[in-house]
């Protein structure tokens, strides 16, 4: 999966999950400049990119997702064979 | 199956993210939530879910209290994260007829939230109570090499205190309480070997459920199984590692829509939304073939074949319904005797034709043929299920009929009795005689018909052929062992019932012991068999100075009058108001004052009190069509009926 295709699936997680679909999401989005974007949230995107993207998530990997682009990259490894 | 195919028995959704995103462009509220409506009833998975009850919370406080829907206050005790089950609870109790409003206790703080008089929990005042402390917790902590007698020890004093904890959730809010069973879901120290050593996580997690279970039908609480439910899917689909590290999540995201029509569905059974019926269709749903064309010895059923097999099975699990209660109907595109031949000639068939209460096999359209079923049992649309292996039957019911139960029959008849089990049409919250009774009471009741329809044919005459039933009426207060069939009169009764106001069993016990209440359970017995309780009554001292002069005089006001729709007709109404009239005059009442409060479903009782001889007071004074009555007491004399009265009035 290329990175355009990989936004364009999470900017959808994101709208869904805000029920907003004028929000735009880009490499340096954080919690802080979503609002709403709290823990309980913070899980159900995590659930939903594990769906829409059949990858697994780790404990361990959690913690460093501080932003969207940080998202992308784990997405982007999980995908690479 | 991936996230989607957990409500196997709904039908799917075409292009459902657009379905979705196609809610925010209805401008009416209430188009919108019978959209949301028809939505909730196709498979979804818990991202679509999620996205659903966003929608719905949005136009619920749009519409308010006029939604119409039952309500019902969940209030969820847990010992882990629970916010992200309650949205998909809400939208499965759309999908069942139920509005379902939720409050969560904070984070593992269940028993601070019962204890405290003042807590927002008490504030909240729940109707249902579901404690969901998870299995590994709610165990106690005992050594591997503990003995069975100290760990029955240790498990003894957690269900104790389980127990208190649930006593007290009942007396201070008079509500269900329903206890979550969870499996062990931690990793084993043996293998198979575990279940061999009581002190093994597996072993006291078992045992544990299992006391649970035993107290939960002492106390007369609810089960919400997961440890069945969460075996069919595996413990991979529904608990997540990763979720309860992370967020202490039992429960993982992509099962919670499957988990909230779990908890709906009891929330459902209590408030009386259960399904009644079942419709069954014929060819390829009870035996294999089509009997029309293939005759009685082409068709496949049992004679070990794999499909025969299946077949049966299917009517073997129609009967086991049949024990419970559950009605059973057919409804088939046939010549009625040439379909009826099977039930009464094929040696393989486990159903016979008097199991069935109502028989059409015609070739008119079915949804005019499950109207024709619903008005011979006197059962509402609503609480019918309709199995048909074909798609297009189907699709039929579901338009014409939209509050029928249609699920989806998947393609392998092996699968057909599975598929009814786990939709949870029929869930259940007790157990009655009447249950078990019901399949007999349907057929004395067709030979009531029969015989009714006989005399007025023979004499033209109603009274001669009431009377010729002997009927016999006992009246007394609610007793204990009848507080069950009492409160699912009282929960289910939706046309007769006057008021339509719900109590549950610990509201009647009260009343019970109330002295100045006057509560009647009725039951009605003829040549013909035992109908058991069929109609209940509650009057209360009037307080207040509504009802102008009535009041002054001292007046017992009827809180409540249902009624089964099975002994209509019959005089029993004017016989309930003979005993009503004198238990309210040895009280010294000097009238009585009836209320209608209208419903969508009882217009059958509008003029109730009209024909009963009460004069009304005052119209619409709780929205337009309600109505207020009264009879004065001093000239009351008892109406004539033919029917016998036995037994005291309440204690």
């Amino acid at each position: 999966m290329n990175e355009p295709e990989i936004y364009e699936t999470l900017t959808r997680i994101f709208r869904d999950e805000f029920d907003d679909e004028a929000l735009t999401i880009s490499e340096a989005t954080r919690a802080a400049d979503i609002d709403g974007w709290d823990s309980n949230r913070h899980i159900q995107i995590l659930a939903a990119v594990e769906a829409k993207f059949g990858v697994k998530i780790h404990a361990g990997e959690i913690e460093a997702m501080k932003s969207v682009g940080d998202m992308v990259r784990l997405i982007q490894k999980k995908h690479r064979p | 199956m991936g996230i989607t195919g957990h409500l196997h028995w709904l039908p799917k959704l075409a292009d459902a993210d657009e379905a979705l995103r196609a809610l925010a462009r209805i401008e009416d509220p209430r188009e919108r939530l019978d959209r949301i409506t028809a939505l909730a009833r196709h498979q979804l998975d818990f991202i679509q879910t999620g996205k659903l009850d966003r929608a719905l919370e949005k136009t619920r406080a749009e519409l308010l209290a006029a939604l119409g829907l039952p309500q019902i206050k969940l209030a969820w005790l847990s010992s882990s994260t629970v916010d992200h089950q309650v949205p998909s609870t809400r939208v499965a109790g759309l999908r069942r007829g139920l509005s379902i409003q939720s409050y969560v206790a904070p984070f593992n703080q269940y028993r601070q939230a019962l204890l405290d008089p003042d807590s927002p929990l008490a504030r909240f005042a729940p109707q249902a109570v579901l404690f969901a402390i998870d299995p590994n917790e709610l165990a106690p902590s005992v050594p591997l090499s503990a003995s069975a007698t100290d760990v029955e020890a240790a498990i003894e004093g957690r269900v104790s205190e389980v127990r208190s904890l649930w006593a007290r959730a009942r007396a201070q809010y008079s509500s269900l309480v329903i206890h979550q069973l969870a499996p062990d879901i931690s990793p084993s120290p043996f293998g198979s070997y575990d279940r061999i050593v009581p002190g093994a996580p597996a072993s006291v997690v078992a045992e544990t459920n299992r006391r649970i279970a035993r107290a939960a039908a002492e106390d007369r609480v609810l089960l919400l199984d997961l440890v069945s439910a969460s075996a069919r899917l595996g413990h991979d689909v529904w608990f997540d590692p990763v979720r309860w590290h992370h967020a202490k999540q039992l429960i993982a995201p992509q099962v919670t829509p499957l988990y909230g029509d779990l908890v709906a569905r009891i929330l459902a059974a209590a408030r009386g939304l259960s399904k009644k019926c079942l419709i069954l269709d014929l060819d390829n749903t009870l035996w294999g073939g089509v009997v029309g064309d293939d005759g009685l010895e082409g068709l496949v059923l049992g004679q070990g074949s794999a499909a025969g097999e299946a077949h049966l099975a299917f009517q073997r699990y129609a009967l086991a319904l049949k024990a419970r209660g559950i009605v059973l109907a057919v409804c088939s595109k046939n010549n009625h005797d040439t379909a009826e031949g099977v039930f009464l000639r094929h040696p393989e068939m486990a159903i016979r034709r008097d199991d069935i209460a109502a028989f059409i096999a015609n070739w008119d359209d079915k949804a005019t043929n499950v109207r024709l079923i619903a008005a011979a049992l006197n059962l509402g649309l609503d609480s019918m299920v309709f199995f048909d292996d074909n798609p297009a039957e189907r699709a039929i019911i579901r338009r014409e009929l939209p509050m029928v139960e249609v699920p989806e029959a998947p393609e392998d008849p092996s699968l057909y009795a599975r598929c009814l089990a786990e939709a949870g049409y029929f869930e259940a919250t007790a157990f009655t005689a009447e249950d078990r009774a019901r399949a007999e009471q349907y057929r004395d009741n067709a030979r009531r018909e029969e015989g009714r329809r006989a005399a007025i044919a023979a004499h033209g005459d109603l009274d001669g052929y009431l009377a010729s039933l002997e009927m016999e009426m006992i009246a007394s207060g609610f007793d204990e062992v009848h507080v069950p069939r009492v409160a699912q009169l009282i929960g289910k009764t939706n046309q007769f019932n006057l008021t339509t106001r719900r109590y549950s069993e610990e509201d009647i016990r009260a009343l019970a012991r109330d002295p100045s209440a006057i509560c009647l359970q009725v039951r009605l017995k003829d040549t013909f068999g035992d109908n058991g309780i069929i109609s209940v009554v509650i009057a209360r001292r009037h307080e207040g100075d509504e009802g102008g002069a009535h009041a002054a005089e001292g007046a017992y006001r009827i809180d409540t009058w249902l009624m089964s729709c099975r002994v209509l007709g019959r005089g029993v109404e004017a016989a309930v108001l003979n005993v009503l009239a004198q238990a309210a005059r040895e009280r010294g009442a000097r009238a009585l004052l009836g209320e209608y409060l209208p419903t969508p479903k009882n217009d059958l009782v509008r003029e109730h009190y009209a024909k009963l001889g009460f004069e009304k007071i005052e119209g619409d004074h709780a929205g337009p069509g309600s109505s207020r009555w009264a009879l004065a007491l001093l000239r009351y004399e008892a109406r004539p009926v033919h029917i016998q009265v036995r037994g005291a009035e309440e204690p």
